[in-house]
């Protein structure tokens, strides 16, 4: 099998254009889970492989099975490093381009191609050394050994090292006085620092502060110090003429397909770190079992990742849930009290079935999902100034939409619909968008105040957002499953105010 | 080079952790009035003394026999030790002011140009230093001071500070900066060195030779502003690690200097704890420390050191005899000295423990690893706790931090409930401490609980009790003998609605 992507088993799966964010991912929360996911990979454009969720099971295997690979810490280090080298490759290339003087340009170029070469090399040997079972990172490692193995790349590198060791064995001595600075070559005279640290050894008394000063002036030269270098170089020409020879004829030395892989990985790179952070606190991620036949889904200790992520930022606790569906059982019903995790919840699921479509862990215990053919979103747009006909209409014509394009195969997320109307009216409207859904035989978590839909038919199952009896302000962020009576915390907080039956007649003593 | 002064093997260390009832140690046993009297105003003596003093739990028996002999010989030559730490001071002044201009430099030339400044003042104070070990050393007789002496005389030698000052001439780069050079990646100059010039006559000649232009000799114009800075900055990037080596030079020497000071300051302030009880006429002693798994504790003429300088006069001593034993209960009159007596124990233990002289004619215990003192205390304002919950709690604390040679010394304590509760809770307590070979020395007036354990005929158990004379005034003089039911506050009570 030829090697050709980290990401596609088979080129033809491979979108080339960009892409746009999909329309739900605000919604879901998405977008910020994708940008904190690639922050700091700006260099990689990573943000489009998040946007194109895979359409077949084996796919996704693919890339579960190079996740799995990753957790071995030692190829993670490996794989981190090769890239660290290949970011200074490109720094170095940068570089050149904005630097003035040839011998300069030169030599940042024989640079790069030096960190290249040991990037390559290292990585190579590392994958030889390491029990990989992932398809893609077999095959990348037979290409690898091939490329280390070829010849044109064999003569780079000795050409690169030959001409970097005699470089560093160019020394010369300044000799600064009032304004002039003689160039002239070393003659071992004795370094200063070491005799004065000789001379006051015996005072030595433990640790004290580090006086160097750091000079930090960039790579570039001014006219002094080029002057200087091409004194240096006339002292020394055979090695500065080898030096020009070797540019001119290796400009094109970067394999095309290293160069892809080195940002491609980084789609496996950055989630796990990302991950990383969030397991640090305990929480959990999984593999999840997808199909694309099965309706059957659950996940246990799940969470919503963007919420996550700035908890932790935070130093707060965050709250997990579970869900389940189970035989006919396809649409969740959430109510409850307001504040109490419910939109979070819808998220989940969201979040859940498309992070498992990039072929990504998943935030859980153990996790079983759908592979659908689109997700399809409905919250509440922002309140604006517009008048309650309007805004119930645009609802309206949004579900409607929403109705069009869902399969069977597809997964809704509605969020609270019909807010702007009476409750009445809410609930017949609700209860005929209920039947059409039902109707799709459709995947959906369904966020709503009406607590008659929770146990509209044996399709539905229903989830309430619970609370602390003693404390109902107290917000716990567990969602359960359970008939939604309403009556629970309707009873606890009489209770806090001493307004239920019992209290209530002793307190009234007429 | 160590002074060592306080300890055979290692350096003073004025940032240690003092122990954990660090605040209750003062406050109950009064620790600011000696540790004011050991600084007579100088807030660094003070400092000192106060770690000295309450870290003093930590030294072992020879750490303190060594601190003895030290502070017989600077009793015996207190001016020339006074000197020595003028010394110190003066050189660690003479680095500031060399600080005071280039303290924030970023600039490896002005670093080097300020430690070489620092050094010859150093350098000066040094020779001084060397020249009292060198004619002194016969009048000192402490291992301490000895070997102090004989290290300065051995290591600053005159030849020692003449290649110092060879050095330091030199590295003013009268002949102008050798520094050599590799190139880097991106064919810029690193590893800047600078370079000794070989050998003194040749180097004459080279510097001949450096004033001649060469082929391969660049001049920058005056205008050329870019061209100076960039010569300064090879210059400063050549001198970088000599001045950092000489800039640390100085610290290490700045830092024997500092510590010189610190543990001198000990022994100064013991000087002047000395000073002001002889003027008092009071007696001290060199104590006989005796090792922690033993037990002893006896006493002549034993006061409170504070007492005396408070009252600036001499007060009454009081004698002990508890060797051997574990508890000393002590009762009997008001306003009979039986607090001052407590106290004068807890600060004889600790005064001797940091290899101080001790108030009294004569004065002898086993080394402890724990003091505590467990005081009335007054009634908490927060309201946050009652106050016998509030005494439990202190004790609970103590309790987490015994040690096998610990000292517990109780004031009153569980006196804020009903007799019967507090000797019933104050008997369990000292029950466990006993059997746990803890010192307890306890002032009470808990009837019940101190003469239930007169009772008991323990072997080496001591009672004293506070003398009242037959006309109701107070001798402050304790006597042994059996707990009384009173206390005779009615002694009091009569001398005040009088």
């Amino acid at each position: 099998m030829t090697f050709h992507s980290i990401l596609f088993e088979r080129m033809e799966e491979n979108p080339e254009k960009a892409l746009e964010e999909p329309e739900f991912f605000i919604n879901l929360n998405l977008d910020q889970v994708v940008k904190a996911i690639t922050a700091g990979k700006q260099e990689y454009n990573l943000k489009p492989f998040f946007y194109v969720p895979l359409k077949d099971i084996d796919s996704i295997k693919y890339r579960q099975e190079i996740f799995r690979d990753l957790q071995n810490d030692i190829l993670f280090e490996n794989i981190k490093s090769f890239a660290q080298k290949m970011f200074i490759m490109r720094e170095y290339l940068k570089q050149r381009d904005k630097l003035y003087y040839e011998s300069q340009k030169k030599r940042l170029f024989l640079d790069a191609v030096e960190i290249y070469c040991e990037a390559v090399d290292r990585l190579a040997q590392d994958l030889s050394a390491t029990n990989l079972r992932s398809r893609g990172f077999r095959a990348l490692r037979e290409y690898l050994t091939g490329y280390v193995g070829s010849a044109v790349f064999n003569l780079l590198w000795a050409e690169t090292k030959k001409l970097l060791a005699d470089l560093s064995s160019v020394k010369y001595s300044l000799i600064i006085y009032d304004n002039k600075i003689k160039v002239r070559k070393y003659e071992s005279e004795a370094d200063y620092s070491v005799e004065v640290e000789e001379t006051f050894q015996k005072f030595k008394q433990g640790a004290v502060k580090d006086y160097r000063v750091k000079h930090d002036t960039g790579v570039s030269m001014n006219h002094i110090e080029a002057q200087i270098l091409d004194f240096v170089a006339q002292q020394h020409p055979d090695i500065f003429s080898n030096l020009d020879n070797y540019c001119s004829k290796n400009t094109s030395y970067l394999d095309r397909t290293i160069a892809v892989f080195d940002r491609e990985i980084q789609f496996y790179v950055a989630f796990l770190e990302y991950a990383e952070e969030l397991k640090r606190t305990g929480l959990k991620f999984c593999y999840p079992e997808v199909s694309d036949q099965d309706k059957e889904v659950y996940d246990y200790e799940g969470f919503d990742l963007a919420l996550a992520y700035k908890l932790i930022g935070q130093k707060l606790p965050v709250v997990c849930n579970d869900f389940y569906l189970k035989g006919k059982e396809r649409i969740i019903v959430v109510s409850g009290p307001n504040q109490g995790g419910k939109t979070t919840f819808a998220r989940i699921f969201g979040q859940l079935h498309y992070l498992a479509s990039l072929g990504c862990p998943v935030p859980g215990k153990t996790a079983k999902l759908f592979l659908f053919d689109r997700i399809l979103t409905h919250f509440e747009k922002e309140e604006n100034i517009q008048d309650l006909q309007g805004k119930l209409l645009d609802d309206l014509v949004r579900i409607n939409h929403i109705l069009d394009q869902a399969t069977s195969n597809s997964v809704i997320i509605m969020n609270e619909i019909f807010t702007s109307t009476t409750l009445d009216d809410a609930s017949i409207l609700s209860k005929r968008i209920m039947e059409k859904t039902i109707q799709l035989d459709v995947l959906c978590v369904w966020v709503t105040f009406i607590d008659e839909l929770a146990s509209f038919s044996e399709q539905t199952v229903s989830m309430v957002s619970t609370i602390v009896p003693e404390n109902p302000a107290l917000r716990t962020y567990k969602i359960v499953r359970k008939p939604a009576d309403g009556l629970a915390y309707a009873v606890a907080i009489a209770e806090k105010y001493r307004l239920t039956y019992n209290s209530l007649k002793e307190r009234v003593k007429v | 080079m160590k002074a060592f002064l306080l300890f055979k093997d290692r350096d003073f260390d004025l940032q240690q952790r003092l122990p954990a009832n660090e605040q209750d140690l003062v406050q109950d046993l009064e620790l600011n009035t000696l540790f004011g009297a050991m600084a007579g105003g100088d807030e660094f003596l003070f400092e000192v003394a106060k770690n000295c003093i309450l870290s003093s739990l930590d030294n072992d028996l020879d750490t303190v026999l060594y601190r003895q002999d030290i502070l017989r010989d600077c009793i015996k030559n207190s001016s020339l030790v006074r000197d020595i730490y003028q010394l110190a001071i003066e050189a660690i002044a003479s680095e500031k002011e060399a600080y005071f201009f280039t303290f924030f430099s970023k600039y490896p030339s002005a670093i080097l140009g300020r430690s070489i400044k620092v050094l010859y003042a150093f350098m000066t104070r040094l020779r001084k230093l060397r020249n009292i070990a060198k004619e002194h050393a016969n009048q000192f007789e402490s291992e301490g001071f000895r070997s102090f002496f004989a290290m300065l005389v051995k290591e600053l030698s005159d030849e020692y500070f003449a290649s110092v000052e060879d050095h330091l001439k030199e590295l003013e780069l009268p002949r102008g900066a050798l520094i050599s050079a590799e190139l880097g990646k991106s064919n810029k100059g690193i590893n800047y060195t600078l370079r000794k010039y070989q050998g003194t006559k040749q180097s004459w000649l080279e510097w001949l030779f450096s004033r001649r232009t060469t082929p391969y000799t660049i001049t920058i114009d005056g205008r050329d502003q870019v061209g100076t800075r960039t010569l300064s900055e090879i210059r400063d990037s050549g001198v970088n690690l000599a001045a950092n080596a000489l800039a640390q030079s100085c610290d290490h020497i700045l830092g024997f200097f500092k510590m010189l000071q610190a543990e001198l300051a000990f022994y100064v302030g013991c000087l002047n704890l000395h000073g002001q009880l002889a003027q008092l006429g009071e007696p001290t002693c060199f104590p006989l420390p005796i090792v922690p798994s033993a037990r002893r504790h006896s006493a002549r003429e034993l006061y409170d050191v504070c007492l005396a300088l408070t009252m600036k006069q001499k007060v009454v001593g009081n004698h002990l005899d508890a060797d051997h034993g574990n508890l000393v209960i002590i009762t009997g009159a008001n306003q009979g000295g039986k607090s001052t007596f407590l106290r004068s124990l807890g600060l004889a233990q600790l005064m001797m423990q940091c290899g101080m002289f001790v108030p009294a004619e004569s004065f002898s215990a086993n080394l402890c690893d724990g003091l505590f003192t467990h005081y009335k205390r007054e009634e908490d304002v927060a309201m946050e706790s009652g106050k016998f919950d509030e005494e439990l709690s202190r004790m609970s604390d103590i309790a987490d931090r015994l040690t096998a040679n610990s000292i517990v010394l109780f004031n009153e304590s569980f006196a804020s409930t009903n007799e019967r509760e507090g000797s019933e809770i104050a008997r369990q307590i000292v029950s466990v401490l006993l059997e746990k070979q803890i010192k307890v020395v306890f002032v009470t007036h808990l009837y019940k609980f101190a003469h239930d354990l007169y009772d008991q005929k323990m072997d080496h158990a001591v009672f004293l009790r506070a003398e009242r004379q037959p006309d109701g005034s107070r001798s402050f003089k304790l006597v042994e003998g059996e707990p009384l039911q009173t206390s005779f506050g009615l002694d009091l009570y009569t001398k005040v609605f009088n």
